[in-house]
């Protein structure tokens, strides 16, 4: 019924509330406090989070599809684990450990996607066991963090590519715009992409029309897997050691991103964009919080949690009450 | 034999005990001493129980086809308001002041319920997303609550709770055991349980013969809450202290795994109390286990997720089916029973 018009016109209403909410949360903290106006804070949002929104990225193709991935943390603390271990401990050059890292996530993810896809497990329970399971990899690599002194990896953490007026952005940060950028093409102009809606609006439509349902599943997966080892790469970079802590909740977040950004989670409805925008309301939290410095820490996982609470009941007001 | 739904988890829980007697030989001894029960076994029990409680609630909420992640929060949460209410108080040792800190604990766990409940029945949230805003939030909350430091209590009854004994036996075995009891007679010997089930089988079909699906919706959230809570208590009665950061962390995801090792479906509409108590156990033989045979701990992770796997591929239909026809097409085994049945009795 409302689906023609919901096509039309109504996804882009979440879109547009994240952007007036970013844009009044930035203005708010620029009244607020002193040098908050200013390019460089919205250019850290950026750097601080580059590697959150490569996660969000793939986690966006994920839930697209009507689905879930909670491995994205564990994967992205395991691709940290295992940079690490094999430049400092090993020896390995950098240019032959990144290829690896990506690799090992892409098939991580693609056999999760095999698991759920050709056994009908559901997304949750088997990306819960790949989450367990690299977790567990990273300690039995190793349950020290292993700081990474690479001069590759240093050179890489330092540069700052300058912009104009004196402002300056990571190369993380091109990674991930060139990332958002690739997916966006995927999603909207390649046939993979419009199987990703298709699965997502309604499965077994999708597979009445001959799409292939399972391979767009796994596909979805393995470039969950692949933005998360990226994500970890990034990560590597900016945080100069590999340990399996790092990233802890970082699911949440990734699934809080791409909810504020209006992706429907029962799939089918939401843009990348949207993810972008997300990233950037959850970093500008942290950045407020920051800037408070009365505040604690612990606050931004409470105001998290209360824009998710706002963004899924207003989801629910959007799509209209389906029938329990 | 090997067709009852607990059959596989019992074995494997055995196999899992008996394992232990190759690295202990008095694995399975129990001495009493100073009037108390020791022994690899008991521990097992107690340190199971906080667990066992936690995926008893797990257990009906699933059966309704839903989930809950915030536990892991609420027992984070309990734990930190008993604590510091009780090292708030003029004298942390009078029983009163116990009552007091185990009263608010439930009241707010049944809060916290209620939220889950309403965000799950009322609005038509998705059970995982919703428990994920609890989940995100409540770890917030309890840091909040506990200043972000550990908040240490000396409280001879509060102590009771998780790591004193009453008539030789842990105290929390006995709660915990309690707990079981009193569940299975109120899902087993009313029509309650029969109820949840129909409402997770098919909500439509519930709600057109003329059950209330969300007053019961509510109420397993807010009994996953309330069992959560006691699990809080009993951690931190433990060890004397609230951790607002790692109580109670990826207790959800054990308890989860516990209620699926059992033989509930997460598609909802049958559920078992006892597979669930044997899921808990087995959970905790493994990181006893681990402990005991000087595999290093870390690995742990490992190994459960091979065992979630494990499990959840014998228990799935599609898996079932084709292993099944791999054993016709090679001459080996049975003939497999036609698909049909395989998916009626998962009741999708």
């Amino acid at each position: 019924m409302s689906a023609i018009t919901a096509a039309r016109g109504r996804p882009y209403i979440p879109l547009l509330v994240t952007s007036a909410l970013l844009i009044s949360m930035f203005g708010a903290g620029s009244v607020q406090y002193d040098g908050f106006f200013s390019g460089q804070v919205l250019l850290n949002l950026l750097i601080d989070n580059a590697f959150l929104l490569v996660v969000a990225v793939g986690m966006t193709f994920v839930v697209l599809t009507g689905g879930i991935d909670l491995s994205v943390g564990a994967m992205v603390a395991l691709s940290t684990v295992i940079s690490a271990w094999l430049v400092e401990r090993h020896g390995w050059p950098p240019l032959l450990v990144i290829p690896l890292v990506l690799a090992v996530g892409t098939g991580a993810g693609l056999a999760m996607g095999w698991v759920i896809h050709s056994f009908e497990i559901q997304p949750f329970i088997v990306t819960l066991a790949g989450m367990f399971l690299a977790r567990g990899l990273c300690y039995t690599i190793s349950i020290d963090s292993i700081s990474l002194t690479d001069p590759a990896y240093t050179a890489f953490a330092q540069t700052r590519i300058p912009l104009p007026g004196d402002l300056f952005v990571s190369p993380s940060v091109l990674i991930a715009v060139g990332v958002l950028v690739i997916a966006f093409a995927v999603l909207h102009y390649t046939r993979l992409g419009r199987n990703v809606y298709a699965l997502g609006g309604s499965e077994q439509s999708a597979r009445l029309m001959g799409l292939p349902a399972g391979r767009t599943k796994m596909a979805v997966y393995a470039v969950s897997g692949f933005c998360s080892a990226l994500g970890g790469v990034l990560l590597t970079f900016y945080m100069l050691s590999g340990y399996g802590l790092h990233a802890v909740g970082l699911e949440l977040d990734a699934i809080a991103a791409v909810v504020i950004g209006g992706t429907l989670l029962t799939g089918g409805s939401g843009y990348l964009l949207g993810t972008a925008l997300g990233v950037l309301v959850l970093g500008l939290i942290q950045t407020v919080i920051t800037f408070q410095g009365t505040l604690s820490s612990w606050w931004t996982r409470i105001v998290v949690g209360g824009l998710l609470f706002v963004f899924i009941l207003f989801q629910r007001l959007i799509a209209g009450r389906r029938k329990v | 034999m090997t067709k009852h739904r607990l059959f596989w988890p019992a074995t494997v829980l055995a196999a899992l005990l008996l394992a232990n007697v190759l690295f202990t030989p008095d694995f399975f001894a129990i001495r009493v001493k100073d009037g108390h029960l020791y022994g690899s076994l008991i521990d097992i029990l107690h340190f199971g129980a906080p667990l066992i409680l936690v995926a008893l609630g797990m257990t009906l909420v699933i059966a309704t086809s839903g989930i809950d992640l915030s536990v892991g929060s609420t027992v984070a949460i309990a734990g930190a308001l008993a604590c510091l209410h009780i090292s708030g108080a003029a004298d942390p040792a009078s029983p009163g002041t116990v009552f007091g800190a185990v009263a608010i604990a439930l009241a707010v766990a049944l809060v916290l319920g209620l939220i889950n409940g309403v965000l799950v029945a009322g609005v038509g949230v998705q059970p995982i997303i919703a428990t994920l805003i609890l989940m995100v939030a409540g770890r917030g909350v309890a840091q909040l609550v506990t200043d972000g430091q550990i908040v240490t209590v000396t409280s001879e009854p509060y102590k009771l709770i998780g790591g004193g004994y009453w008539l030789t036996m842990p105290f929390a075995i006995l709660l915990a055991v309690l707990v079981v009891l009193l569940t299975s007679l109120l899902t087993r010997r009313t029509a309650l349980g029969l109820l949840l089930e129909s409402v997770g089988g098919n909500p439509v079909a519930s709600r057109l013969v003329g059950i209330r699906a969300m007053g019961l919706i509510c109420l397993v959230y807010v009994f996953s809450a309330l069992c959560a809570a006691v699990a809080g208590l009993m951690i931190s009665s433990n060890v004397s202290s609230a951790d607002g950061n790692n109580a109670g962390l990826w207790i959800e995801l054990d308890a989860i795994l516990a209620v699926v090792v059992g033989g509930t479906a997460l598609t909802g509409g049958r559920f078992s109390l006892g597979g669930t108590v044997i899921g808990a156990l087995l959970i905790q033989t493994l990181s006893t286990t681990v402990y005991t045979i000087g595999i290093p701990p870390e690995t742990t992770l490992v190994f459960k997720a091979f065992v979630v796997i494990a499990v959840c591929l014998i228990q799935s239909p599609a898996f079932r089916a084709k292993a099944a026809r791999r054993r016709a097409r090679t001459g080996r085994g049975p003939t497999p029973r036609p698909l049909t049945t395989e998916n009626t009795e998962v009741g999708a």
